[in-house]
């Protein structure tokens, strides 16, 4: 039983992480335009820029 | 015509000194239009940012105001065919989101505890059946509290203060029951846990929490879409107006938003164009065209000292007008008043919810006082016998009681968004499934708010191009009209407009004319609606275009399809009888009346309420605005006057009827729904109630009732939508017009 020891808080602590996660998304608008997001990756306006 | 509105009314103004200005964009179809508006937008000198979000067709613009006008960006993107106007926030549109934003938080903290619970809890269940030792079990049993204690603290918020708010009131809603049940699920099992019993409830508490806050951000979700694609739509219709630039010299003119208007300021209104606010004419005489305000659909003759409604529309002259503060016009005050009166008997409407919740609190507190009474009078220990007696609460907690309506809501206002429909208030969708007759108003509402010509077909196709072409010259309102119905032509050059008379110009070697009978030099026998129609001659070809109020494309397929459904319906017009007459012989509605004063319709409307009847009024017009607030359900047109529109329970948009058909036939279907949901979650009340009174619910028991009829009634919910599931009365043909609904269809897909 002594195994628990660990087991139980590497729960509760993978949780929490993904608790964090969200808040975090959440407060920096990560939800806002998700149609947008998966276009706006195929931009190259960064490449004109190098040239 | 050619000078950028300016917009500055709209421009905000960060630490940094940076502008910024939020647009709406119409013509958004695909991705592609993101990296074309944004390249546009960074091309243009002084443009810092622009970010366009393809989800709520908004773009966000930061720039340097002293190098560009805030009206250049808008022509920018008018030049590469998106049309854009600034979008102001709304407060009730930020609070929404913020509520979301709070749901969901309060769902993951939830989600995560109940997961997090589950797993000791499972532990403790599957023990049960071999062996577990005690102190594991407690062990199990502590984490779980220092878990659900805090998480309930945080996740429950949108519920206990709804609870308290409604308790203030002195009113029961659903989430006064909820509150209890957490709270003594809570209490009890921590006093459990103090005292090494076997039982502890922490999972449900939590569970329940979870199950009714995912139900909740699922209907804020759909609420927040849809009040960001009406909020997109209202922007998109302002309209700029022409003001006399105050202090400079009496010919100096600026184009501005109507919002930035205020009063005092002096406006010029160019023939054809629509008042933008309320004002009293200064100069010029013309004829406005009421039809929005009253339904009456002839020209009423005005001149300085008169009063001008904002959303009428000025006929041949121009006018001059100073704008008074809204709300002094006579007209608007009087409808004002009919609207407080006739709302007051619609807040008497109680929710389904609520009317359910009112019964069932105290019936289910009642039950469990009287089974920790019966178990203490039959020997039980007074521990015994208020653990019992709370197990009752805790299963009677109203779970699926609390989703089986927003979930059907939910799915409900996606469907009406899908139908091209707006929803302003929830209880609309209620009472619209309730319906049994329907009362139209004609102008604006069965006919398309804009006159066209009615006999194009009669017409040869290269004459009406031709006419269409030279209209496009003139601001007359009959040359305005017959523009808008023809395919769009570029406009003749060198015409010449003969103001009163018509326009004529050079074509193909002779000379083209449009305009009276006389200006064309056709002989015509004397007809009655002389005003409403306009010729064309080229050479010796020539024609009589007659342009009318016509009906919507598909007014008598929907007005046939619900008097089939068993509807009974009605026409109240402002408008002339005579007018009235020939378009309720063509609908087929035997029962209609015109001329009616806002008055009148109420009374009418009051008529048929005392004999029972559940009235939905469909109007747009301001003289319907007090009709609508006192009918049981109520719908209008997106070209309804501001006023009317919020008194509507849902907005339609579209040159079609069509959605009046559909949100019946969705209320209707969502009302059974909910019923049927009602009825589920109060039967596993029934089966579930008699094994808490007996003592026998386990914390296992507990948890898989709850969440197994939860499950349940969410699924039934989902059978509004799927495959092969149209809601609608009337088929819907496929469209090429000017019909922004597919385009809307396309964002709640």
């Amino acid at each position: 039983m002594n195994v628990l020891v660990f087991l139980i808080p590497a729960a509760l602590a993978l949780g929490l992480l993904a608790l964090y996660g969200l808040f975090w998304s959440l407060k920096r608008n990560q939800y806002e335009d998700l149609e947008g997001a998966a276009y706006r990756v195929l931009q190259d306006d960064d490449i004109e820029q190098k040239k | 015509m050619g000078a950028a509105p300016d917009y500055s009314h709209f421009v905000k103004t960060d630490q940094e000194g940076r502008s910024r200005l939020d647009l709406a964009i119409d013509g958004i179809t695909c991705a592609a239009c993101l990296d074309d508006i944004e390249t546009a937008m960074k091309r243009l000198p002084g443009v810092i940012l622009a970010r366009l979000n393809l989800t709520s067709h908004r773009l966000a613009v930061t720039f340097d105001s002293g190098r560009i006008d805030s009206g250049a960006l808008a022509g920018a993107l008018e030049a590469i065919g998106y049309r854009a106007y600034p979008y102001e926030q709304r407060k009730v549109e930020a609070d929404e989101a913020a509520r979301f934003t709070l749901l969901l938080k309060c769902l993951g903290v939830a989600v995560f505890a109940a997961m997090n619970i589950m797993l000791l809890s499972v532990s403790v269940w599957s023990g049960e059946a071999s062996t577990i030792a005690p102190e594991t079990r407690d062990f199990f049993h502590f984490l779980s509290a220092l878990i659900a204690l805090p998480a309930a603290v945080y996740a429950g918020q949108p519920f206990y203060t709804s609870a308290w708010t409604s308790l203030r009131q002195r009113r029961l809603n659903m989430d006064v029951p909820i509150t209890i049940g957490v709270f003594l699920a809570l209490t009890l099992s921590v006093y459990e846990t103090w005292h090494h019993a076997p039982h502890a409830y922490f999972d449900s508490a939590i569970m329940l929490l979870a199950f009714l806050l995912a139900g909740r951000v699922m209907d804020q979700a759909m609420r927040r879409r849809t009040r960001a694609a009406a909020g997109n739509l209202a922007a998109l219709k302002g309209e700029n107006a022409l003001r006399f630039e105050p202090g400079a010299g009496p010919e100096k003119l600026e184009l501005v938003p109507v919002a930035a208007l205020a009063a005092g300021d002096r406006v010029l209104v160019r023939a054809g164009e629509r008042i933008p606010a309320d004002g009293e004419i200064e100069q010029g005489s013309s004829a406005l065209d009421e039809s929005a305000i009253t339904g009456e659909t002839a020209g009423k003759p005005v001149g300085a000292g008169d009063m001008a409604y904002a959303g009428s529309v000025n006929g041949e002259g121009a006018l001059t007008l100073r704008v008074t503060a809204a709300g002094h016009a006579a007209l608007i005050d009087e409808a004002a008043r009919l609207i407080e009166a006739a709302s007051a008997a619609r807040s008497r409407y109680m929710r389904l919810s609520d009317r359910v919740s009112r019964l069932y609190a105290p019936a289910v507190h009642l039950t469990a006082l009287a089974t920790g009474l019966v178990w203490l009078a039959l020997g039980a220990s007074a521990h015994d016998a208020l653990v019992i007696a709370i197990s009752v609460l805790i299963i009677t907690c109203p779970c699926a009681l609390a989703l089986a309506v927003p979930t059907v809501q939910a799915m409900a206002s996606g469907a009406f968004f899908r139908a091209g429909l707006f929803l302003n208030d929830a209880t609309g969708l209620e009472k619209l499934g309730e319906i049994d007759t329907v009362v139209f108003d004609k102008t604006g509402t069965l006919t398309l708010p804009e006159p066209r010509v009615v006999n194009a077909h009669e017409i040869a196709p290269d004459l009406l191009a031709l006419a269409a072409r030279l209209a496009r010259s003139s601001r007359h309102p009959l040359a305005l009209a017959l523009a808008r119905s023809a395919p769009s032509n570029a406009p003749l050059p060198d015409a010449r407009e003969t103001p009163g008379q018509g326009v004529a110009a050079p074509y193909e070697g002779g000379e083209a004319r449009l305009g009276s009978a006389s200006f064309c030099g056709v002989e015509t026998g004397a007809s009655a609606d002389e005003a409403s129609a306009i010729f064309i001659r080229h050479g010796e070809s020539w024609a009589k275009l007659a342009i009318r109020q016509t009906l919507r494309p598909d007014a008598a397929q929907v007005v046939a399809a619900l008097r089939n459904k068993k509807f009974r319906i009605y026409i109240l017009s402002g408008d002339r009888p005579q007018a009235v007459a020939p378009i309720a012989e063509f609908l087929g509605v035997e029962d209609w009346r015109g001329g009616q004063k806002p008055a009148d319709k109420i009374a009418f409307i009051e008529e048929l309420k005392e004999r029972g009847a559940h009235v939905l009024m469909v109007g747009d017009g301001l003289n319907d605005a007090p009709a609508l607030a006192a009918a049981y359900a109520s719908l209008s047109p997106i070209d309804a006057v501001h006023l009317t529109q919020t008194q509507a329970d849902a907005v339609f948009l579209g040159e079609r009827l069509a959605p009046v058909a559909s949100a019946l036939a969705i209320a209707r279907k969502a009302r059974a729904l909910m019923r049927q949901n009602l009825t589920f979650a109060i039967g596993y009340n029934v089966v579930a109630v008699p094994v808490a009174m007996a003592g026998h619910a386990s914390p296992l028991f507990a948890a898989l009732a709850m969440s197994g009829s939860s499950i349940l009634v969410t699924l039934n919910a989902l059978r509004l939508r799927g495959p092969g599931k149209s809601v609608t009365l009337a088929p819907r043909q496929a469209s090429g017009e000017a019909d922004s609904a597919p385009r809307f269809s396309r964002l709640a897909s």
